[in-house]
């Protein structure tokens, strides 16, 4: 049993660790949270739908619409929106309640185009593996494997090349980064747009396990919070580890507790964390 | 002679003369217009009714916007505040007019407990904590089966009674079939007492610390001033009206479920706040209003209402990030050109 749930536990992570990856890059380039990110995941979901199981064609080519579809629409939110309000605005809170307003005109675009029909994609690979004394059905492997591959290639991207290190810089320092000539206005697109892939590549590999339906956006983004919160924003192996620590809880939760009770002392244990740290186990302090 | 003296004593109330004649109007309108043309039209006054108590809680929302923190999660005291008139009336008996006071103070005590942990944090973090203060209340709602029947909720809460002193009738009994007007007028001077004490509050030493907050926590902590204690007073604050509107909420739709409040009413008293102007008292009354009654408008189109909604809260974000109020102090359009 403790067996199952700690494999469970380290397949849930590592999707879970790739949702709090996007969401810390917005928040680290942009400083604003990124509230539709569940809904961009549901977005994912929907469109790997669409693509791998209606038409038929290879998953990794839905994976490849995926990460378009959700790049485009994080071009044109960051350039058209966000960007202009972060000028405009008296307030910082503004974009954040401009982020509130995506959010909710994704949920409600794709209720109306979708309908609230709950949908299942046929499975990937069949079978089951017994190692153990834990049984693991084939395609969390097959997920846990793209989503650790989607992670390596992010952390590659971050260190290695110069675009991630633009990002990196941009998150410590806007203005020394605009002084050192970079082009802001368009790296933050490209953030943006990074980190909406990623939350739509989440979607996208667990179209396969989980039930697809308009509204699955807001149970991810609260859980996308809760991760951030515990990892500390902005900080890319803070959001690591808190997606990891969130599947551990919600796994061994699950097995021990049952549904509706888990939640609840995650959210009681999180509120206790954070009179010890509340910046998160990596973050830094606000302000 | 006696004129001079009241509008004197009025000065002292801080209050221009022009003011005064447009308070004057407006409790007109209120008070006497509305409820003499639409009587029988239980569909608008319904509509003012929902509008009034959402401005409530969005209010509390407001004087925590006011020491500078993002406050999302007004629907757990909304919530709280909800099912403890539930409770009070349906379990113990108790009538509505102390159950109203009660649920606030009760809401009050649990934004105090809270309050001491939540306002550690700063900024992004607090806002993200709040959002899930409300998923918490919602899942301890339904798994506090033994005192709030979890997903059954609590129904047929009766409406208010009468409040007799002997004889005398002070307040008529609500269980009537003309209830509408009843609630009308309650909602509307509760509104109206919470107006004046959250403006009398802004307007006193208390609310120029609550602006020092807003600017800077660490240099108002620096001239000596205890910032734990004030912030803790406004979202104390914040958490007893929303436990009053979490009240005339219950008594008026006379249910409640575990799922009545939730995030997205919580991210909705903060955008009536928004939309009226952060700098303005009377701005989320303002917000509450347009939306509500905008949101109705929509009625007729129903699939495609919320959609419609979240388009024009971008258009409003993109245009009037500042709040409706701060419109007409935008005279200078060079200022706006020369932003690009």
């Amino acid at each position: 049993m403790i067996n199952q749930m700690i494999i469970n536990a380290i397949v849930l992570g590592s999707t879970y660790a790739l949702i709090a990856l996007g969401l810390t890059l917005i928040f680290g380039i942009m400083k604003i949270i990124n509230f539709a990110h569940g809904q961009m995941y549901m977005l994912g979901t929907f469109v790997t739908y669409y693509i791998y199981n209606i038409s038929g064609y290879n998953f990794f080519i839905a994976l490849l619409c995926t990460i378009f579809v959700l790049t485009f629409i994080g071009v044109v939110f960051e350039k058209y929106l966000f960007h202009r309000v972060l000028i405009q605005a008296k307030r910082e809170e503004v974009a954040m309640l401009l982020s509130v307003g995506t959010a909710l005109l994704i949920e409600n675009s794709a209720l109306i185009f979708f309908g609230e029909k709950r949908r299942g994609v046929k499975p990937i690979v069949e079978g089951v593996y017994h190692i153990f004394n834990a049984y693991i059905p084939v395609q969390r492997i097959f997920i846990f494997l793209i989503s650790i591959s989607a992670i390596v290639i992010f952390l590659l991207l971050m260190q290695k090349t110069r675009t991630g290190r633009a990002l990196r810089a941009l998150a410590q320092d806007k203005e020394v980064t605009y002084l050192m000539g970079v082009n802001v206005n368009k790296l933050s697109m490209i953030g943006y747009a990074i980190g909406a892939s990623l939350a739509g590549i989440s979607g996208a590999i667990l179209a396969l396990e989980y039930p697809i339906f308009a509204g699955s956006g807001t149970s991810i983004s609260i859980k996308a919070f809760t991760m951030v919160m515990i990892g500390g924003a902005g900080v890319i192996p803070g959001a690591i580890i808190g997606g990891f620590i969130l599947g551990i809880f919600e796994s061994f939760g699950y097995g021990i507790f049952g549904g509706t009770q888990t939640y609840l002392l995650i959210y009681a244990f999180l509120i206790v964390f954070l009179i010890f740290r509340p910046n998160g186990i990596m973050g830094k302090p606000w302000g | 002679m006696s004129s001079n003296n009241f509008f004197n004593k009025v000065r002292l109330l801080k209050l221009k003369d022009n003011k005064l004649i447009i308070i004057i109007i407006i409790a007109a309108i209120y008070f006497v217009t509305i409820p003499l043309f639409f009587r029988n039209s239980s569909y608008l006054l319904s509509v003012i009714i929902y509008s009034s108590i959402l401005s409530c809680a969005s209010l509390g929302v407001w004087l925590t916007f006011s020491i500078g923190r993002i406050n999302i999660g007004q629907a757990a005291f909304v919530g709280i505040g909800g099912y403890a008139t539930a409770i009070l009336m349906t379990k113990l008996d108790i009538s509505f007019w102390i159950s109203l006071p009660l649920s606030g103070i009760i809401a009050a005590f649990f934004s105090l407990l809270l309050g001491f942990v939540l306002l550690r944090l700063k900024g992004i973090y607090f806002s993200m904590i709040t959002l899930t203060l409300t998923n918490l209340t919602n899942l301890v709602f339904l798994n506090a089966v033994f005192i709030t029947r979890g997903a059954n909720g609590i129904m047929n809460i009766p409406r208010p009674g009468a409040v007799n002193i002997g004889n005398f009738t002070i307040i008529p009994s609500f269980r009537t079939d003309n209830y509408y007007i009843l609630f009308y007028y309650l909602v509307s001077i509760i509104l109206i007492v919470c107006f004046i004490c959250v403006w009398r509050l802004y307007n006193s030493r208390i609310g120029w610390i609550f602006r020092a907050l807003r600017q800077s926590e660490t240099l108002t902590q620096s001239i000596g001033i205890n910032i734990i204690k004030y912030r803790i007073m406004a979202y104390t604050i914040c958490g007893f009206l929303g436990g009053i509107s979490g009240s005339l909420f219950v008594v008026y739709i006379q249910n409640i479920f575990p799922e009545s409040f939730k995030v997205a009413d919580s991210i909705n008293y903060m955008l009536y706040c928004f939309l009226g102007g952060l700098d303005y008292i009377f701005g989320p009354i303002l917000g509450s209003f347009l939306l509500t009654i905008f949101f109705e408008m929509l009625r007729g189109i129903q699939k495609y209402q919320q959609v419609i909604y979240s388009i024009i809260l971008i258009c409003i974000m993109l245009w009037i990030p500042n709040g409706i109020f701060s419109i007409k102090l935008s005279k200078n359009k060079e200022q706006i050109k020369n932003l690009r």
